[in-house]
């Protein structure tokens, strides 16, 4: 087993900012489309975080005209460009599929208060 | 090489190729094995390798087996032993090491290992039936059903599908690919599953 975690650790990434259910994020990932590869952008609000060594997701979910769009990436896929975080949430749960029931203004995540730095 | 090799089970875990596709891998610590005993056309009336796996001391070892080891030459013991047919045997030193370095990315191997024991199982889980409906007054929950006809043929089929011990079994998993070798940890990873639970024996072949 300790092993395995050795070998897992080198497909890890460590480069990646923390970021937590309940962020705002703008993910880049990595598209290749026959030859040209280019970069896509997916921002929307994180609402969970799976751990378990490489097997490690995240699904960020946002409104794309009026439709929930959530999207699952891999934390330590190599086609992450990066992430960038945009606004920190203050949110009580780990979890936040509650937001799937919810539209408009009742979808809102507060912004966490953070000491000035 | 002799395109084969004793391991151990260590694990799955995924791995992400250089296209960022997640591959599903075994790692299996392989080798280093060492050549025991040759059997060749002239003596035993076929060719193969008889491969030693795990290190352990002479004294260690029961005294047929120390006396087997001894009439080859082997200076060390081993845990296990393990033969594997190969062609022109004679080439081959007493003692030789045998490593994961005959293995390259891309290989296809075959992997046989002995299944995880699931003890007696029902129909459900030994042959996939389905079960019955678990309410509305049924009582047939997870039972096989009917077994076959009455009066004729009076018998039940050979090999009619029943419970009984399921798993425990030596179970060969064919053409699984090589995603990575490395040498200097004896590491082999595979894609897919093999059989067996951690640290379960494994003997590695060459598809084919």
């Amino acid at each position: 087993m300790e092993r395995l975690v050795q070998l897992s650790r080198e497909q890890m990434r460590a480069d990646l900012p923390d970021f937590r259910p309940g962020d705002t994020v703008e993910v880049h990932v990595r598209i290749v489309e026959g030859e040209k590869e280019r970069i896509q952008m997916f921002k929307g609000v994180v609402i969970r975080k799976r751990g378990g060594l490489t097997g490690a997701t995240f699904t960020v979910r946002k409104v794309s005209y009026g439709v929930g769009v959530e999207r699952l990436f891999p934390l330590h896929s190599p086609n992450i460009e990066r992430v960038v975080i945009l606004s920190r949430g203050r949110v009580r749960q780990s979890r936040l599929f509650y937001l799937r029931q919810r539209s408009g203004k009742a979808a809102r995540i507060k912004e966490k208060r953070t000491p000035l730095a | 090489m002799p395109g084969g090799i004793i391991g151990k089970k260590i694990g799955m875990t995924r791995i992400f190729d250089e296209d960022g596709v997640i591959v599903p891998v075994t790692v299996i610590e392989a080798g280093p094995c060492f050549v025991v005993q040759k059997k060749t056309q002239h003596t035993d009336g076929y060719e193969a390798l008889q491969l030693g796996f795990i290190r352990k001391p002479l004294v260690k070892c029961n005294r047929p087996l120390k006396g087997h080891l001894e009439k080859h030459g082997s200076k060390s013991g081993f845990q296990y032993l393990k033969e594997f047919r190969v062609g022109g045997a004679e080439n081959y030193l007493p003692g030789q090491e045998i490593t994961v370095e005959q293995f390259a990315i891309g290989d296809r191997l075959d992997v046989i290992g002995v299944s995880k024991g699931k003890g007696f199982a029902g129909t459900v889980k030994r042959w996939h039936f389905h079960r019955g409906p678990m309410t509305h007054g049924s009582m047939s929950h997870r039972a096989p059903g009917s077994i076959g006809a009455s009066a004729y043929p009076s018998r039940v089929f050979k090999g009619k599908r029943l419970p009984g011990h399921m798993g425990n079994v030596r179970v060969t998993v064919k053409n699984l690919e090589v995603i990575d070798v490395r040498p200097e940890d004896n590491l082999l990873l595979v894609k897919g599953a093999v059989p067996g639970p951690r640290q379960g024996l494994l003997l590695i072949k060459k598809a084919g």
